[in-house]
């Protein structure tokens, strides 16, 4: 995803161009557009369901967040920019917007840092390796909403296993209400993210742990620095593209964060869990005010552009410019 | 053994019991749910940690005997099967203009395309919905498979066009020179070449596809087309005092998912590797 958002002036190697113009204009222009013809004849199918059913929907959530509708008919009762003003002033969206940022930091300070420091363990010879890596990446290609109902009866209050396990070891304390209270609700549920997704994060640095140049590690121990200094010195900054998208998508995975939340707790208890894309769903479907469930998506939209837009000028921007810069003169 | 190989095992020691214990807290979730799974539920509350006393199969059988839950697994399989078709395909054309064609305005389309990277589903799934409901297309599989294909487009262009540009243009001035449309070099030449690559994104889109929930849970409302997600979950609501039959359930629906994911491990780690790392 680096270059994605850039421009790419590359013209593809076998790119079909028109053959030497034999002279006559026409026939040059005739090509040319033929080529054009059947370039964008390839790309009609693509064209016609992203924009169906991406870019459409998408704005035409834009034009119903500034009416009051129920979602049914077309929307006439226009008010102008009052489900935003309403939207900044409703508690439970602030929330919303509180709790994705609690996550997000949670994510950068802990599950993204696990993530790391069990891929440097598992880039390194060891026997069974093979079988951590699996495991640890399973929970991946598990289904959040069934993931979430089984940690969902795993941490149920009192007396569920997680209870039972901690009171074996002698860790009665700890546990609790877990998903039921409102100040446990957060850490229980990152507790469940954190199982299922840094296994991901884990694969994405072995990817780039593998492409680190064995020669640099070594001519760093050469040079008498430490693991310690190794890995800061070298690893982790030919890491770094691999860790900026991993916290991209760490970032957007948050702020879209629905089913896990949805199976566990609803939302609750009492808006505690609360995410932008749950308040949306109670908004537009179960309370029939579309317009202003329009608006939690236009803002929702908003956030991860600006994110993206931001992220991608001043991070990913950076990737290109250490690409070039290390090819030349970092070995030195 | 020589001595440093030792002092190498000895060092190894505290690493292996990291690993040991996260393993432990990865595994035991899915143990725990599989063993309670041949519990009676009286018997697990009884006895939440240990073995079971006696095995009990009555809970996974009576699942498996049931239509309901063949009726989700397949409802499930189709639709996984139909994005994924309907996905690779279209991006398949449009990768194929993107790597091999010079035209105007092919950077705009797709800075256009990778866009899409960006709006998560949940974003859109409100007008989505009024879109499908309009379309008349709710209750009906292709309300499902039509969006996840749209959403999947940016990712599986993006791959596809990745590998298309790393075939080499002589091939195709070969193709041509021997008659071949640029349809034809596309299909007989670009797809079979580019196997490894289809089936990456092709293991993506069924994972993606089979774990959805939100579209499945906004689109039916009639049982008959439900997915494995969405008939989990009313199955908790359904049997929600009855823990060990739920655990069963929830074992079960893993197992597809699970057995997937050990057969295509490689092309799934590749890709999404590959996914997020290259573009």
């Amino acid at each position: 995803m680096t270059s994605t958002f850039l421009p790419d002036k590359r013209t593809g190697p076998g790119a079909v161009l028109p053959p030497p113009a034999e002279g006559r204009a026409p026939s040059r222009a005739r090509r040319r557009a033929l080529n054009w013809l059947t370039a964008v004849g390839f790309q009609l199918p693509a064209l016609v369901l992203f924009i169906g059913l991406v870019l459409l929907p998408m704005l035409f959530a834009l034009y119903a967040a500034f009416f009051r509708w129920g979602g049914f008919g077309m929307p006439s009762d226009y008010v102008g920019g009052e489900n935003f003003t309403r939207l900044f002033q409703d508690a439970v969206f602030l929330g919303d917007l509180w709790r994705c940022l609690v996550l997000v930091v949670l994510s950068l300070a802990v599950q993204l840092p696990f993530a790391l420091a069990m891929a440097v363990l598992l880039n390194q010879r060891m026997r069974g390796r093979a079988v951590y890596r699996m495991l640890f990446f399973a929970p991946y290609v598990l289904s959040e909403a069934i993931t979430g109902i089984l940690f969902g009866m795993i941490f149920a209050p009192d007396d569920g296993f997680a209870d039972q396990i901690l009171g074996k070891v002698g860790l009665e304390g700890l546990g609790g209400q877990w998903f039921a209270e409102p100040s446990t609700v957060m850490a229980t549920l990152f507790l469940v993210m954190t199982w299922k997704y840094f296994g991901f994060h884990m694969m994405l640095y072995l990817a780039g742990l593998q492409a680190v140049p064995r020669e640099l590690t070594e001519a760093a121990l050469i040079d008498g620095a430490g693991p310690w200094q190794r890995f800061c010195s070298v690893t982790l900054p030919l890491l770094a593209p691999t860790l900026r998208i991993s916290v991209f998508l760490s970032v957007i995975g948050a702020i879209q964060l629905f089913d896990l939340v949805w199976v566990t707790t609803a939302g609750g208890p009492d808006h505690h869990s609360e995410t932008m894309a749950v308040t949306m769903f109670q908004y537009g479907f179960k309370r029939y005010q579309v317009g202003y469930a329009s608006a939690i998506s236009v803002v929702m939209f908003g956030i991860s552009l600006v994110f993206a837009l931001a992220y991608q000028r001043f991070v990913l921007r950076r990737d290109l410019e250490g690409a070039t810069t290390t090819m030349r003169g970092d070995g030195k | 053994m020589t001595a440093s190989q030792k002092a190498r095992k000895a060092r190894n020691l505290p690493l292996h019991l990291v690993l040991i214990v996260v393993g432990a807290v990865m595994a035991v979730p899915l143990l725990y749910a599989a063993l309670s799974g041949f519990k009676t539920t009286d018997e697990l509350s009884r006895n939440p940690v240990g073995l079971p006393e006696s095995w009990v199969t009555s809970n996974y059988t009576g699942i498996l005997g049931s239509g309901d839950f063949w009726r989700l697994i397949g409802n499930s399989t189709l639709i996984a099967v139909g994005t994924t078709v309907l996905a690779v395909a279209v991006s398949a054309l449009s990768a194929f203009s993107f790597a091999r064609f010079a035209f105007r305005g092919r950077e705009m389309l797709f800075t256009l395309f990778t866009m899409g990277l960006m709006f998560p589903f949940a974003v859109a799934a409100l007008p989505l919905f009024l879109l499908l409901r309009s379309l008349d297309l709710l209750d009906n599989p292709l309300g499902v498979i039509l969006p996840q294909a749209a959403f999947g487009l940016p990712m599986t262009i993006i791959i596809l066009r990745g590998f298309f540009r790393q075939i080499p243009g002589e091939l195709e001035e070969a193709a041509t020179l021997d008659g071949c449309t640029p349809f034809g070099f596309f299909w007989r030449v670009l797809l079979p070449m580019a196997r490894p690559a289809l089936g990456t994104v092709s293991v993506l889109a069924v994972v993606t596809s089979w774990n959805n929930f939100f579209l499945p849970l906004l689109v039916f409302t009639d049982a008959q087309w439900w997915t494995l997600p969405i008939g989990v979950q009313q199955f908790q609501g359904q049997y929600s005092a009855e823990y060990a039959k739920v655990f069963a359930y929830l074992v079960l629906a893993m197992v597809p998912a699970l057995a997937f994911y050990s057969v295509a491990e490689r092309q799934l780690v590749g890709g999404l590797t590959a996914g997020a790392t290259k573009g």
